[in-house]
């Protein structure tokens, strides 16, 4: 009845639902966090791009643009998971998912790796339409696979938190406009952390996204503020315990089962 | 052979509301049983406990002898849970939710030829590439129902299937899920539309604020509880002369009708004889049968 093949099954049939659930919507899950990613970099960098020079030899829009890419990855990980579940709450289907033999293993994975995916996608599109008019070194890229993995699975699990926690769309909103909103606005996308006060450095330096963002940018140009190593150890141990976090409150059926 | 359905002395809290109180209830397989009661009496909440849509505060509830909680994965593979509420979701249509939901299940493509046969019998052809949005309230009820059947469970839990139908498809879904009972399916339906149990049900147990008050085959429920009635219209003589004998039964008069509260049916016999001894004479007479509905009305205390 159950065995290793229903559980596959099981867990991919979810995966395939939560990655159409976005495709079919692409309009707005895909296309529209691109064009602001876009946006930014065309406004910023036009701006400013004779201005400042980040790095020696790295002009200021190509230093713009692996941040706006780990930013709108994280953001569109975090949304995926999280408004897929509160929809689900809201319209009441999430009874759907809950009738079935899904363990929460199997809940955890699949809404995790429909996170990641639609990050890394809309990443990826940023990415390749930057690079039609800008140049951009690739120095490291398994050190940008490996961002770009555990930064989509971190925000996918911290959504997949808030999707559980919250019961409505205005608590969602809050969560994104007074959580992500500023974490990400105050990451170093657009400056390094250098270039702050030295009180406003430490502070960075507790922001999560920070290290996401060096690290990743650390892929493309082989410089960053911290050590890319460094920037891994602190992302690895915030997806860990988002994740631990994650699955402890799926198991327990927390205001999901009740 | 194990039970479809077993609940051992379960209860679940909502803060200080009990709404289910302390409830042990055997379901055997094949049985078509119905869950009674008023609004609130806690009838989904058994159900959802029973579908892992909420964790009992306390007490064991088994599928064919998988415990709900600890096997909640056989348990789960076991029954097929139509919710009260109409749900859907709104990206899909009706085939896509179908198939889906067969696949949460682990069943793989081969399975999709039962989906359509599914479709087929709920009559959702036409609709079955219509979103689920798009749906009036009744297909939607029938999608609900075909996506409690796509993993071809043993046991069928319905609750209140025919909430907001009309007459016409409530006929179609009773002979549907009656059809499903003699394929050997154990059905469970909740309803608190009392001549939808009596039409349908084998037992049925009466629920009231969480706790069981009745519970018992539908005929011996109705025998129990049907004190007959007779209703006699007699002339105008009986206004003054009625015998003691007949006062003895309890009755009511309203407008030279008296209805008599028969204890068995031999009192006809002696009401009738006593009238004729008095020269009272009968102008019209008619019994009156008790259904569920009164059963339920004495039972639940309910209005
Ligand atoms: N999720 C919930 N939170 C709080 N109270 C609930 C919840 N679900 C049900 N109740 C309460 O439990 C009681 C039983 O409800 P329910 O099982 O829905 O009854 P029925 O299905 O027989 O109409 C009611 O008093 C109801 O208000
Ligand atoms: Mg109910």
């Amino acid at each position: 009845m159950v065995t290793l093949k229903t559980q596959i099954i099981g867990t991919w049939t979810l995966l395939k639902k939560e990655l159409l659930r976005f495709w079919r919507v692409a309009f707005q899950t895909v296309a529209a966090p691109v064009i602001t990613g876009i946006l930014y970099l065309l406004i910023f960098s036009h701006v400013l791009d004779s201005r400042l020079e980040v790095y020696e030899g790295v002009p200021y829009s190509a230093f713009l643009i692996p941040g706006l890419i780990m930013m709108s990855l994280l953001q569109n990980a975090f949304s995926n998971s999280s408004s897929s579940l509160i929809q689900a709450k809201v319209m009441g289907n999430i009874v759907f998912l809950l009738l079935t033999p899904l363990s929460y293993l199997q809940l955890f994975f699949a809404f995790l790796a429909a996170s990641i995916a639609r990050g890394i996608f809309v990443g990826v599109c940023i990415y390749l339409i930057a690079i039609i008019y800008i140049d951009l070194p690739i120095e490291h890229p398994w050190f940008l696979f490996l961002f770009a993995l555990l930064g989509g699975g971190l925000m996918g699990a911290f959504g997949i938190i808030a999707g559980v926690w919250c019961e409505r769309f205005d608590q969602m909103a809050a969560f994104g406009n007074f959580v992500i909103m500023p974490l990400s606005m105050l990451s170093g996308v657009f400056y390094s952390i250098h270039s702050l006060p030295v009180a406003w450095q430490g502070i960075s330096q507790l922001n999560p996204f920070f290290y996401m963002i060096d690290g990743f940018r650390f892929g493309f140009f082989g410089k960053s503020d911290v050590s890319p190593y460094f920037s891994l150890g602190v992302v690895a141990l915030f997806f860990i315990v988002l994740s631990f976090i994650t699955i402890r409150m799926l198991k327990s059926g927390f205001k999901l089962r009740n | 052979m194990k039970p479809a359905i077993v609940y051992r002395n379960v209860k679940k809290n909502y803060g200080t509301v009990k709404a289910v109180n302390g409830i042990s209830l055997s379901i055997p397989q094949g049985e078509f049983f119905g869950l009674l009661g008023p609004n609130g009496a806690g009838k989904s909440t058994m159900i959802n406990m029973l579908g892992g849509l909420a964790n009992p505060s306390s007490g064991k509830i088994s599928v064919m002898g998988r415990d709900v909680q600890k096997e909640y994965q056989e348990a789960r593979h076991l029954v097929g849970i139509v919710p009260q509420e109409l749900v859907f979701d709104p990206f899909f249509n009706v085939r896509e939710m179908l198939r889906f939901q067969a696949g949460y299940f682990g069943k793989s493509r081969e399975n999709d030829r039962w989906v359509d046969e599914v479709i087929d019998r709920l009559d959702l052809r036409d609709k079955a590439n219509t979103n689920m949005r798009a749906l009036s309230g009744g297909m939607k009820r029938r999608a609900l129902i075909a996506q409690a059947l796509v993993h071809r469970p043993p046991v069928i839990v319905l609750d209140e299937p025919t909430a907001g139908v009309d007459v016409e498809l409530r006929q179609k879904l009773w002979s549907f899920i009656k059809e499903l009972n003699k394929e050997g399916h154990t059905i469970v339906l909740t309803t608190h539309y009392l001549e939808e149990a009596e039409a349908l049900c084998n037992s049925v147990a009466m629920l009231r604020l969480g706790k069981i008050v009745a519970l018992d085959t539908t005929r011996n429920l109705l025998k129990k509880f049907s004190t007959k009635n007779l209703m006699l219209r007699l002339n105008f003589m009986a206004k003054k002369s009625l015998p003691q004998s007949v006062k003895n039964f309890s009755y009511v008069e309203s407008d030279g009708a008296y209805i008599f509260q028969l204890k068995n049916i031999t009192d006809i016999a002696e009401i009738t004889e006593a009238l004729k001894k008095s020269k009272i004479e009968i102008i019209d007479m008619q019994t009156l049968d008790t259904d569920l509905e009164n059963v339920f009305l004495k039972l639940t205390g309910a209005k």
